[in-house]
């Protein structure tokens, strides 16, 4: 029953008619294509974390087994760290400058006297940004099996539990410091260093599990030395610490509110 | 019947008015002009027409209905063009026309659209890539895309050239034709009086005038000027009783040639010609105009020119 319910005369439909699709459906398609015309993003998020961890696969010591690591390789910990850096550099290199330009430009505002709402542009940025990293994770994934042989995660479930709450941090810390910086100049300043810092913290010039205890239990509390250790412990097999689970589950719902109050559309 | 109301609109930044009761209506069909200086709250006024803005007091209503509290069935009624807004930078032609079209459930066929507005060769450019007058007239397109019934156009002729503009004047005048109400903020007196049937001269946030093109001409004080250059010298005395005729607001000075001019009303003419046998002078070069929307304007709004 559902078909043919057509009661308008028979006018010839469009052959476009057929392909129209649903106003927030357009703003993703339209915000796709454009995101493929970036390539200084693409390169920064999906390619650079496989070429780092190729690169630091040369280095011999990284090979090795290290019992101070739970027999496990340096370069096993790289993965989830290559994976790390990859949502970094969306969430904080990539994305707010973008979000801040669509405001500072009055294309937010040109979109809120239309029946869409601007929001779903914020909305598909942030989903073409997590997509991008999710693609850069199965790549990286993909170098250390193949180039490396680097074991895939043992506790699958809770290793993809980690990787998304740590994609929503990254996201969300990005949308933040778009909401708390009036002009792109801006966003791009504060993220340059905010970006040194969240790499620290992921482990990306030392392994957080290669970090003395006390400095250790600090870069924990950061949403990314948590979902490092979070993503370490799935990896070797465990169920991550709900510890680390919540810590960058809490980051993920204060910035979240924090960006949702404090983003300005004009 | 009115399809845009506004009654009283108030709008306060860091304790200044820049709208301080703001009150007019635009029949259906109508191009409706608002005409100021720069700084006296034209945009903002008609920010509060599209939603973007909240009216402190005061209210607007939009084919009956509120900008803001229905912002969604607004939109679909309403197109705008903003003053200050861009695009995606590498977003094409063809592509923001059919993302725009996609937000409305009824849009018009884009290709005619873009035919009109000369934007065919210019489909496949990013918008980075346009000149001020080709985003412009995309701008106008996207306005458009709709199918409103209402169009708010601000500043739509900054920075076109004067052929671009008397184009965009005729796709306008094209886009009430087709029954779209008008709304067209600007300060450029030909657009105003070319395009308009009512104009509100908005000034310091208040309307300071309401009323038609040639209205507002016949309002401005001075607005029959008599010139012409006499036959012989006019002494002091003659020109104070000129001065003194009925109407007269100013007499301009000769110039080079030895012309004057008497700013006055209709009822200036026949004691003029009286005064003039009186006298025993003959105008020469007689010539009767009216002032410009420029000078009336300038008039309205205090402004020297």
């Amino acid at each position: 029953m559902p078909t043919e319910t057509t009661t308008a005369p028979a006018t010839v439909p469009e052959p476009r008619a057929a392909r129209r699709r649903g106003p927030a459906a357009a703003v993703l398609i339209a915000e796709t294509r454009l995101f493929l015309r970036e390539p200084g993003s693409l390169f920064w998020i999906l390619a650079f974390p496989s070429v780092l961890l190729v690169i630091l696969g040369f280095i011999p010591a990284f090979d090795e087994a290290r019992d101070d690591l739970g027999g496990r390789r340096v370069i096993d910990l790289y993965v989830p760290i290559s994976i790390l850096l990859a949502m970094i550099t969306a969430g904080i290199q990539a994305m707010p400058p973008v979000l801040t330009a669509y405001r500072e430009r009055g294309i937010l505002r040109r979109m809120s006297t239309t029946p869409v709402r601007s929001s779903a542009l914020l909305s598909a940025q942030i989903l073409l940004h997590g997509a991008a990293c999710l693609g850069s994770a199965l790549l990286v994934t993909a170098v250390g099996r193949i180039g490396y042989s680097v074991p895939l995660p043992e506790q699958l479930p809770g290793y993809l539990l980690a990787l998304l709450l740590a994609v929503a941090a990254a996201l969300t810390l990005g949308a933040t410091l778009c909401a708390l910086s009036r002009t792109t100049k801006a966003v791009t300043a504060v993220g340059s260093g905010a970006y040194l810092v969240m790499m620290f913290t992921a482990g990306v010039y030392l392994p957080v599990q290669a970090l003395p205890d006390a400095l250790r239990r600090i870069v924990e509390i950061t949403p990314f030395g948590a979902a490092s250790q979070a993503l370490e412990q799935a990896a070797s097999g465990s169920w991550p610490g709900w510890i680390h689970l919540g810590i960058l589950a809490l980051w993920t719902v204060v910035l979240g509110i924090a960006a949702a109050r404090l983003f300005r559309w004009q | 019947m009115a399809i845009i109301e506004v009654t009283g609109v108030r709008k306060t930044y860091a304790g200044r008015d820049v709208v301080d009761g703001v009150s007019f209506s635009v029949d259906e069909g109508e191009i409706f002009g608002i005409l100021g200086p720069n700084g006296a709250g034209k945009t903002t006024t008609v920010e509060c027409v599209e939603g973007l803005r909240i009216p402190d007091a005061g209210t607007v209503r939009v084919a009956g209905l509120d900008p803001v509290a229905d912002h969604d069935r607004v939109t679909r009624l309403l197109g705008a063009q903003l003053q200050e807004s861009e695009l995606q930078a590498k977003l094409t032609v063809r592509e923001a026309l059919e993302l725009y079209a996609a937000f409305y459930p009824a849009p018009v066929d884009w290709r005619p659209l873009a035919d009109r507005l000369g934007l065919t060769d210019r489909l496949s450019t990013r918008f980075a890539k346009l000149s001020g007058g080709q985003k412009q007239r995309l701008f106008i397109a996207l306005a458009l895309i709709g199918d409103p019934k209402v169009v708010v156009l601000d500043e739509l002729t900054t920075g076109l050239d004067p052929r671009a503009r008397r184009d965009t004047w005729k796709l306008i005048e094209e886009i009430r034709d087709g029954g779209v109400t008008v709304l067209l903020v600007t300060h450029f007196m030909e657009e105003a009086q070319r395009l308009c049937d009512r104009i509100a001269v908005i000034d310091r946030g208040k309307v300071v005038a309401l009323d038609t093109p040639a209205g507002l001409i016949r309002r401005a004080t001075g607005s029959t000027v008599i010139s012409f250059a006499p036959s012989r010298a006019l002494t002091g005395p003659d020109l104070t009783r000129l001065t003194a005729l009925p109407g007269v607001a100013s007499v301009t000075p000769p110039d080079r040639e030895g012309e004057l001019a008497l700013h006055g009303t209709d009822e200036t003419f026949t004691p003029f010609v009286a005064l003039l046998a009186e006298l025993g002078v003959t105008a020469l070069r007689l010539r009767i105009t009216e002032t410009s929307l420029d000078e009336a304007f300038l008039d309205l709004t205090g402004q020297d020119a």
